[in-house]
């Protein structure tokens, strides 16, 4: 099928971008990478009026420093961040789980932005914000505001974003040098959508774990932090007692439902499973 | 509504320009408006690759962007490999290792060998496999694609040594 007719405008400037989202208001939508709006559009399931597209926009296309975060604008693709040296160094929890977002193709175009702005139960980099404790910069006509992701992502394929605003940019925190992190994912024979995964970063002094943050998805309506398993491995030696007290944790949290790919109980069953991959493997470097 | 609107690309190395409505796929714009055939429609949905393109040096799908959103851009399709009469080296592989049967999938996985090669000379069977990733195949069962990138990448490298 084809896409239902629309009006096109391409600014070249973020202040142009929300202008021409507070002239048209509900009617507009953001085109980024297009690799989640256009499938949509073919399929008529989404028939925004106007679209307003970031990419040429190149006042967007950048990845720094600042402070504590490394901020990736509005047009990275996806296959610039998975390559950068910078997030390679700052976030290589978001380095180590690009390379498992659709295929190279769809990386070539899509945004890491765009991923977030989607907000598909099943993607991967939703979990990374949240396990990253992410701020969303979102910018519109009356200025901007940043929002923690909790707050960002709040249900299948609904944010908080208000019509009239743009995800700007996205600020992960910086992960320190002796932190360990791990995505692991489990998907159906080359189909780049995953079943379920987990992505998960943590710290340890003198053999204590002393930080934690995991997040899942695909085993619920939205990406989702997994706070009882942190608070089960803080404090703890990550001995197998652990571990074990963390994996039933995460399983009693998710929420999963069943469909053609994998049933809920198995969705329930592999977080826990991936979970206690991703710390054993990273305990054995 | 809907107004259209002025593009103008670089496809196979020649300037095109033309007016076209927003919702006008990079895809239908090259086979139809420009009667570039090669690039296939088998999903319209980003799915199975028959659709691929270099924009720009990179692999994409062409069912997956208007024509309008990559105004100033860079296309090659499938029709810019071959050299007259001899079939590009990727292309005279394919042919050698039996690597299609019906040939819908054909042109997609030539671009994304292009990619490939153009990025790693020398890729091992995992490089290959990971990047096949962006195609389907619905006839051969994938080995002999993969035996053909392999002996296309030796292939390159013994034209161009480094
Ligand atoms: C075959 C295939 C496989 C895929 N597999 C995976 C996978 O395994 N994992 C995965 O996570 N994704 C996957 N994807 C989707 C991924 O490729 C997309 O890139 C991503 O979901 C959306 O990014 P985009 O830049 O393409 O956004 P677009 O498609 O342009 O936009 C998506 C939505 O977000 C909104 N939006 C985009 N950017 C902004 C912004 N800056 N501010 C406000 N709103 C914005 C748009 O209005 C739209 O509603 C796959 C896609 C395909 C076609
Ligand atoms: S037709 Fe474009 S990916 Fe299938
Ligand atoms: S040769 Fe028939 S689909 Fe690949």
């Amino acid at each position: 099928m084809k896409p239902a007719p629309f009006s096109f405008v391409a600014p070249e400037s973020l202040d142009e971008v929300v202008s021409a989202l507070a002239e048209h208001g509900d009617d507009a939508r953001i085109l980024a990478g297009g690799q989640s709006l256009v499938p949509l559009m073919n399929l008529r399931l989404a028939r925004p009026e106007v679209l307003v597209s970031i990419n040429r926009c190149h006042e967007l296309d950048y990845i720094r420093r600042a402070d504590d975060r490394l901020v990736v604008g509005a047009l990275v693709r996806q296959i610039d961040a998975e390559t950068s040296p910078l997030v390679r160094a700052e976030c290589p929890l978001l380095a180590a789980a690009l390379p498992h977002v659709g295929l190279p193709a769809t990386r070539n175009r899509g945004t890491v932005c765009g991923s977030l702005a989607h907000c598909d139960p099943l993607a991967e980099l939703p979990a990374v914000a949240l396990a990253l404790e992410a701020e969303l910069v979102l910018t519109s006509a009356a200025g901007e505001r940043r929002v923690p992701a909790h707050d960002f992502f709040v249900t299948d394929m609904t944010t908080c974003i208000e019509p009239g605003e743009v995800v700007s940019a996205v600020a992960f925190s910086r992960q320190d040098p002796s932190e360990r992190s791990a995505l692991h994912e489990v998907s159906n024979g080359g189909h780049a959508f995953p079943v379920g995964g987990v992505a998960l970063r943590w710290a340890s002094a003198d053999g204590v774990c002393t930080m934690a943050r995991i997040a899942a998805f695909g085993v619920g309506s939205v990406a989702q932090r997994l706070v009882d398993a942190e608070n089960a491995l803080v404090g703890s030696d990550l001995g197998s007692e652990a571990i074990a007290a963390a994996v039933a944790a995460a399983r009693a949290a998710v929420n999963p439902t069943g469909d053609i790919h994998a049933d809920a109980d198995y969705r329930r069953h592999l977080v826990g499973v991936l979970l206690e991959r991703g710390l054993l493997e990273g305990e054995a470097p | 509504m809907s107004d259209e609107v002025q593009v103008t690309v670089t496809v196979n190395g020649r300037r095109r320009e033309a007016r076209l409505e927003p919702r006008r796929l990079l895809v239908d714009y090259l086979r139809h408006d420009l009667g570039l055939t090669g690039a296939h429609i088998g999903c319209e949905q980003g799915v199975c690759g028959a659709c691929t393109v270099l924009l720009d040096g990179r692999t994409a799908r062409s069912c997956l962007h208007f024509a309008v959103a990559v105004d100033g851009s860079d296309i090659r399709t499938v029709e810019d490999l071959a050299d007259l009469d001899e079939l590009h080296p990727i292309q005279e592989m394919f042919h050698q290792k039996h690597a299609l049967q019906c040939g819908f999938c054909t042109p997609g996985f030539l671009l994304t060998t292009v990619e490939l090669l153009e990025r790693t000379a020398d890729p091992d069977e995992a490089a290959i496999r990971e990047a096949l990733m962006n195609n389907v195949c619905r006839c051969t069962g994938y080995a002999n694609i993969v035996d053909a990138v392999a002996e296309a990448a030796v292939e390159l490298r013994r034209r161009s040594p480094t």
